[in-house]
Parts: C-alpha cells; structure tokens; sequence
C-alpha cells in the first residue's frame, strides 16, 4: 500500500438527516468516521435500519430528498466532496467513484444492450469515442472474467446469469479508473458459489489496481473473508472499528458483541440461535401450550409411515415450439428425485439457485403437477400419478411460509382476518369469537401482542412480518409446514429469532418442518436431516451432523468450503 | 407458440361469427325489408313473391348461412337510402376517418409524451400542476363540449379555421386526402385537436405514472452513480423503459379513436365514416348500420389479436426461455 497517496476515502464526523413531516429530524446517520486506503476494502456492517446504506448513498451522491448532510465532511481521493450537490473539484461521480448494487437483476437496464451500458460512461467521462470505448469494455469484461466478451457485449441483461451480471456490473464501475468503489451488499442476491468468484474478483481488483473498497453488508461471513477493516454500525452510530481481526475475534461493544453472536454457525450445532435481548417468553410459552392442546395429539408419532414420502419425483418445464408437434424446449428441473420425512423431524433441501429445491416445495404444495413420480403423504398419494384431488384434511395437513414476508400478506387485509382466513375456512371454530381467541392465541404465540390483530402489515417490520406468515400457516394446524428460505430476507439478528422460533414451535406442536435454504449454516442449525441438490438431482442426503462433518459427494464439500465463515479470518489464514 | 397463435385466431373467428349473428338479426328483425322495398299498394301475393325472391322464406339458418357467404365474398348489400353498394360507400369514407385517427393520434404522442415526462421530473414546479389540473378537465369534458367550444372560439369568433368538412382534397387513386392541401391542412386542426384530447390526457398520465416508476428503478440509480449526464439519463434511458406500455395503449386507442370517432365526425361534419353511420341511423339505412356494425367488430377483434400475439412473441419469460 502506498502510505504517501491520501486517502481513498475520509469521512469525519458525518451527520445524515431527514426532516419527518410532522417537523422534527430523524438523524438517519451521526457522527460517522472512517478512512480506507487505497486497495484496502473497509466493510461497513449493521443490520436495516443500522445506517450504512445511507454512508453508502452519500459517497455516491444518491442520498434522497428530503435528506441531508447535516454536519461533518467527506473527502473523496484527498479532495473535498459536497454531499448536498453530489459535487466536488476534482471529482466526478461515475470516474472516481465507482458503484456497485445489491441486486445484479435490477441494477442494469432491461432494454440496453450490456455495450451500451458499459461504455456509456466512459463516452462521457474519458470523452472516448465509440470504437475505443469499446475495446476498452472488452478489455473490462475479460478482466472481470466474463467469458467469451465478443458476444457478452451484444447481450442483454436477461441473457446473462446473475453473477455474469454482478460482473457486468463491477466491469462498469471500474470503467473509467475509480479511486473509491461502493459496494453495497454486492454478493447478498448470488449463490455461494458465485459469491466466492465475485468476493475475490473485489479483492483482486483492490489488490492489484490500488481502488479502496467501502463494502456495506449484512453478512459477516463475507466481512471475515475480504475485509481489511470493519465498522459495525447500530441505530446510526458506529459502534466499533478496528481490523477485521480484532472486531470479529474480540469484539468490545455490547452490541458487536451480540451481532457476531448471531451470526448461524456452520462448524457446530447449538441448542438455540443466541439472540439480541429479551424474546419474550412466558406468554408465548402458554400460548404454545394451548395450541397444541386444541391440535390434539400428533396421532402419527407412533407410526412408522413417513409423513411425506417423494418417490422418483420429475418436474419438466416445457415451452410449445412454433410448429404443431414439435415440444419445443423441455428444462428438466426436478430429476428422478426420492426422499422422506419422518414425523416430527426438520428435513432440510439445500443447494444454489436453480437446483429444483424451491420446485419441489411447489409440488409438495400442490401449486405445480409433477411430470412423473408420486408425492404420498401418509401413504396417500397427493401428486403425481394416482392422486386424488386434494379435498380438506390433506390440503389442510400441508401449509407454507414463503421467502418473502412483504408480498405473501395481504396489504389491503388486517391481520385478524388474515389468520382467521384459514380457521374459517377449514371450519375449525364453530363461532366467530371462537376464531377470535384462536387468532389471539397464534399471534401471541409467535412472540407478538395480541393488538396486532386490529392492524394492518404494513405496521410491522420484516421480521415480525414473518412470524405472523408462520402464524397463518400454524391457524390452519398443519401437520407438514414447507419453509421456502423462510429467513433469507431478514437480518441476522431477526433471523436467529425466526429460527428460535420455528424450534420451539416445532418442539412445542410436534410439527414436521420442510426447510429449504440456500444457507447451508441455517441448514446446519435447524436440520435433522439435509439433501443436498444439484441442477435437478439429489446428489446426497443423511443426518445433518454427518453431512456437515464428512461430506460424501464432491459438490456437497465444495459447497461446504465456499460459504464465507467466521473461522476464516483475512490475514489469519496463514497463521492457522 | 404455434398453439397459442392457433387458439388466438379461433378465438378472433368465435367473436367475428357472434359480431355477424348480431348484424344479421339487425337486418331481418330491425323492421320488415319487404315492407320497407315494396310499393305501398301491393298485394300480398306480390309480398310474398318478393319474400320468396330475397329468400326471406326459407328456415333461419339458412337465411344466416347465405348472409355470412356473402358477407365473405365482400358483399354487404346496397345502402337503401343512396342506392349504392355499401362497400364502395364504406371504402369511400374510409380515408377521411383513418386520416383524422392518424392526426389525432400523432398529436396525442406528441404532446402527451413530453408532458407526462414534464409532470414526473418536476412534480412540485407549477407547470407540472396546471397540466395536471388541465388534464383532468380534458379527461372529463365530453368530446361534443370541447368540438363546439373550439368551433365557437376559433371558427366563429376569431375566423382563422374552418368549422367543418375536410376542405379541399386530392384524389391518389380511390384514396382521398387532405394532407396535400392548405385548407385540407387546416380542416385536421380543430377535429384533430378535439379527438386528440382525451387520448393526450391517457397518454400523458400513462408517461407520468410509469416514469416515475422507473425513474426509482435500481439501473437508473445505477446510472445515476455512474455519473451520467441527467439529460441523458432522462431522455435516453428511462424514457424508454417508460413508453413500454404506452405503445401497447396506443395500439388499443386507435381502435377506439376510429369507433368513437362518430361524435367528433358529427360534430364537425367530418366526411368520414361515424357520420355516414349516423346519417344511416337516421334514414334506418340498415345495410349500413349492420355494415358498420361488422367493420368496427373486425377492426377490434384485428387489434387485440395482433397485440396478444405480440404480448406472446414480447413476453421476457417466453424470450429468456429460448435464450
């Protein structure tokens, strides 16, 4: 590192505001400072809400109205950056700063051609005509490891894989020579596998062309991997920031302290996920006991049938070609697929986007028909070939929880009637208060007060928005809930709730749990069981415990190695 | 694909076929023709010879049969008040309708494009309101109250426009126009204008609502971050990304400027085909009527099939999936 050259960036003591309308100032962000070297990466760590993304936005000259900057200053390459006007001499946004986005999906436009939104800026930036501009681009995509280029530059977006975009997309932040990229959670929206390329692609880059990283994320998993420095952020304020290594191994602060603590483990299995302060507990304990008193006794538990059986499961997409007879294309998702759950046990499916897992919860669920194979649940076939029409107690016995807790609530729907829905409709209450009780006793269940129910979604965060999903599927009292990566929208800290959650509701309920995931340390915690799949295949499943600690196939270790851990320090690797 | 194409068409035909029953039914049920064709004194027998000879005699199906045959064949009868076939009448009047459609339309894009674009950039500037307001007062004035307020204004008061006809036109073959000369120029502008209104005021509000959707999108932060010239990014980038669902209504309207043209044409005596509808209307001209009936459903039913068939070529899944 070059010890003589300023700063790539230097903040100090900055305040963010937003006036609220009724007259008083939220301050978003207070007195933040930190200053990255160039070629180092600084990770900014915090949970939504924690303030970073705003850091984030104010580099890049994107803080929206009504907020501003309210006190301190930013100083971009040693030169002084006017926050307010997104302006500074010397400085041009786009050339000496480079950004980066979360979601690769999002971040390019849809109807441009990947050449044009490469070398856009550079055309406006370096003044580089049209021919040089795209030799250059051509170079950037070769070094951002894009195969064949040639082509790439004729595609558009949709014909490119997600990290083929996050690649795109870092070749365009680098194209006019940055000094300073922000990279805000670049690698939340990819696979493991993808994130590993893509985390030391960034890491090359600042290795070798000098450009300081400011990398806001959740995980810390990546933190440990790539990060020189780290600042973790809480309510606005910066916490703690040190060197990765001391931050993570040594935290000071309460709440850093808590934040790593959360963090799921993939080396070991614990009891219960350690969570930030109190959970709450003796009224959803009671009310934990009530439902399974009304459910009844899991008349199963004795039985050696599984409570769902998948046998020689296939799914093929097709799409009907031009001409009458001709099939078109057919995309095997799901391939001659077998597995089972026992009654009351935590089955994980894990594997990277694509691999069928999320196919396999919609036949499950009846929302896709299978190609060939059947789907029993206690020995009756549900899909597939000899199944019959799923009439009340089946449909009732098998419920969801989607991924993403701000779209599978209703908005218009006050939550009462969003978990007295299901209670009505299978006739479990006789009466209308009876439901009422019923819906009181779900949403303290789940850890929240029984108010909730006169309120509508949009009152409540991500995390509480989960637990009133899990709620609706518990109304229904199923007896098989099919998790669709039911945490990987949340925040660490939430998620280790969620988790808790799911545990004790299970413990409590003897329900069976379906827990698809592409987080292999989630996996580890929750699962009994785990299967691993591959483009469609089921390549390996056993108990998590031995699965995680001598994997058999090649895939699942490889898998294993990728997922950034605490354990892998930067800088510690050789030490170890 | 194929299927998709196959089951559109069949569905196109199912409408047409229902379109024509409808006409049909007009033709023999909307008054008697022998009574409307036959001397007021003739004698049953020659009534009946007369029903005989139009095939009014025979079983309905039939009678519905032959009409649709010559339907086909492009026989739609002859108009009762002019004597003529009412295929040469409708072919006639067709270029003064697609013509003032096709003024209208061009107006409505080209001053709703650049408005809607205003109304998102700058919501709060005071231009950005007064369209707004005026676009909700085109959006609720019937098309006869702003045809008569133009008319009074520009036609009566000031005298600078004609108050009606298409003025002076060119024949190309059996195509006559008005763009060739002055006063057929000056005749589009006020029914143009008229006709163009509420459309503009779609249009424009369409532009305003999807831009200020994408101008929030993550690729034009993106763009933002990126530096780029604002200019550039407005104009070049997330306009296009905005007038997406614009062609598709723009597509649809133009069906509906040509059926509901018949306010606009009456109003300023347009020589085009609503006014011949509602002069057949008035005269009983049931051949007309039915003719006008049949070509309107068509021109809907064409529309809509040439757009659902585009939605499946365009459709992003359909495209990634061959990718």
């Amino acid at each position: 590192m070059n010890a003589q050259s300023a700063p790539a960036l230097a903040i100090d003591g900055l305040r963010v505001e937003y006036p609220l309308a009724n007259g008083s100032v939220f301050t978003a962000v207070e007195n933040a400072s930190l200053v990255i070297q160039p070629g180092e990466i600084h990770a900014l760590v915090g949970e939504s809400g924690a303030g970073k993304t705003t850091i984030g936005n104010t580099v890049m000259g994107l803080l929206e109205k009504p907020g501003r900057v309210a006190a301190g200053s930013i100083h971009i390459d040693g030169k002084k950056f006017d926050a307010v006007k997104g302006s500074a001499t010397g400085i041009v946004l786009g050339r000496d700063v480079g950004a980066i986005f979360q979601d690769p999906m999002t971040s390019l436009n849809p109807l441009f051609a990947v050449e044009s939104q490469l070398t856009e800026a550079m055309r406006f930036h370096l003044k580089l005509d049209k021919g040089d501009a795209r030799s250059r681009a051509l170079e950037l995509l070769e070094s951002v490891g894009i195969p064949e280029p040639k082509r790439r530059l004729k595609a558009y977006p949709h014909q490119l894989s997600g990290g083929q975009r996050q690649r795109v997309v870092i070749a365009a932040a680098l194209s006019c020579n940055p000094k300073l990229v922000v990279a805000d959670e670049p690698t939340t929206a990819l696979d493991v596998s993808v994130q590993a390329q893509i985390l030391k692609l960034l890491r090359d880059l600042a290795d070798s062309r000098g450009i300081g990283i400011l990398l806001v994320t959740h995980n810390m998993g990546v933190v440990a991997q790539i990060a020189d420095h780290v600042t973790i952020m809480h309510r606005g304020k910066v916490v703690e920031t040190g060197s990765t290594q001391e931050v993570l191994r040594h935290p000071k602060a309460a709440y850093a302290r808590a934040l790593i603590g959360a963090v799921p483990r993939i080396d070991q299995r614990l009891d219960r996920f350690p969570v930030l302060g109190d959970e709450g507990k003796g009224r959803a304990e009671s009310a934990r006991a009530e439902l399974r008193a009304k459910a009844g006794r899991s008349e199963a538990n004795a039985d050696e049938t599984p409570i769902l059986s998948i046998e020689n499961l296939c799914v093929d997409y097709t799409t009907s070609g031009w001409l009458p007879g001709s099939t078109g294309h057919r995309f095997r998702a799901v391939d001659d697929v077998s597995f089972s759950l026992r009654s009351g046990e935590v089955f994980g499916l894990v594997g990277e986007s694509g691999c069928g897992k999320t196919t396999i919860a919609n036949v499950v669920s009846g929302l896709v028909r299978p190609s060939a194979g059947r789907v029993l649940y206690r020995g009756q076939s549900i899909a597939g070939e000899g199944a019959t029409r799923r009439v009340g107690p089946l449909r009732q016995a098998i419920q969801m929880i989607f991924q993403d807790p701000y779209s599978s609530l209703n908005s218009r729907m006050r939550i009462g009637s969003i978990l007295s829905e299901p209670i009505l409709f299978y006739r479990l209450a006789t009466s209308r208060a009876e439901a009422e009780t019923d819906v009181t006793r779900l949403i303290e269940a789940v850890g929240l007060d029984a108010d909730a129910s006169q309120r509508f979604p949009h009152a409540f965060s991500g995390g509480q928005r989960q637990r009133l999903s899990i709620a609706r599927a518990l109304g229904a009292r199923p007896k098989l809930i099919v998790c669709d990566e039911p945490t990987s929208s949340l925040d660490v800290s939430v998620q280790a709730q969620i988790l808790n959650l799911l545990k004790d509701l299970r413990d409590a309920t003897g329900l069976t749990l379906l827990l698809i995931s592409h987080d292999l340390a989630v996996v580890r915690q929750m699962c009994d069981r785990v299967a691993v799949m591959r483009q469609g295949q089921l390549l390996e499943q056993a108990d998590s415990e031995t699965l995680f600690d001598k994997p058999q196939h090649p895939y699942t270790q490889e898998l294993l190695s990728l997922v950034p851990t605490l354990d892998r320090i930067r800088g510690e690797t050789q030490a170890a | 694909m194929f299927k998709v194409l196959l089951s559109r068409l069949g569905q196109a035909a199912l409408v047409m076929l229902v379109v024509s029953a409808v006409s049909f039914v007009m033709f023999r049920y909307v008054g008697d023709p022998v009574a409307t064709m036959s001397r007021e004194n003739a004698s049953v027998e020659e009534k009946a010879e007369l029903r005989r000879s139009l095939g009014l005699d025979q079983p309905l199906v039939v009678q519905y049969g032959r009409f649709l045959t010559r339907t086909l064949s492009g026989d739609l009868g002859i108009s009762y008040r002019n004597q003529r076939p009412v295929t040469e009448l409708i072919a006639e009047r067709l270029p003064a309708t697609l013509e003032l459609v096709i003024v209208a339309t061009i107006l409505s894009l080209a001053l709703g494009i650049p408005l809607g674009v205003l109304c998102a950039l700058k919501p709060d500037g005071v231009a950005a309101r007064l369209v707004q307001a005026l676009s909700l007062v085109g959006i609720s004035t019937p098309t006869f109250v702003t045809g008569i307020v133009l008319i009074l204004v520009f036609a009566v008061s000031l005298g600078w426009l004609p108050s009606f006809g298409r003025g002076q036109v060119v024949d190309l073959g059996w195509w006559s126009t008005g763009f060739l000369t002055i006063s057929g120029l000056k005749s589009f502008i006020l029914p143009g204008i008229t006709l163009a209104l509420y459309q503009l005021t779609l249009i424009m509000r369409l532009v305003r609502a999807e831009m200020i959707d994408v101008l929030s999108s993550d690729y034009i932060r993106f763009a933002k971050a990126r530096g780029l010239p604002t200019r550039y990014i407005h104009f070049r980038l997330a306009l296009r990304n905005a007038l997406m669902p614009v062609i598709t209504v723009t597509g649809l309207q133009i069906g509906s400027l040509i059926a509901f043209a018949i306010v606009t044409e009456t109003v300023f005596q347009w020589p085009g085909m609503g006014l011949l509808f509602i002069q057949a209307v008035s005269f009983v001209d049931i051949p007309v009527m039915a003719a006008y009936l049949l070509f309107v459903g068509l021109l809907f039913v064409l529309i809509n099939t040439v757009v659902d068939i585009l939605y499946a070529v365009v459709d992003p899944r359909l495209r990634a999936r061959s990718a």
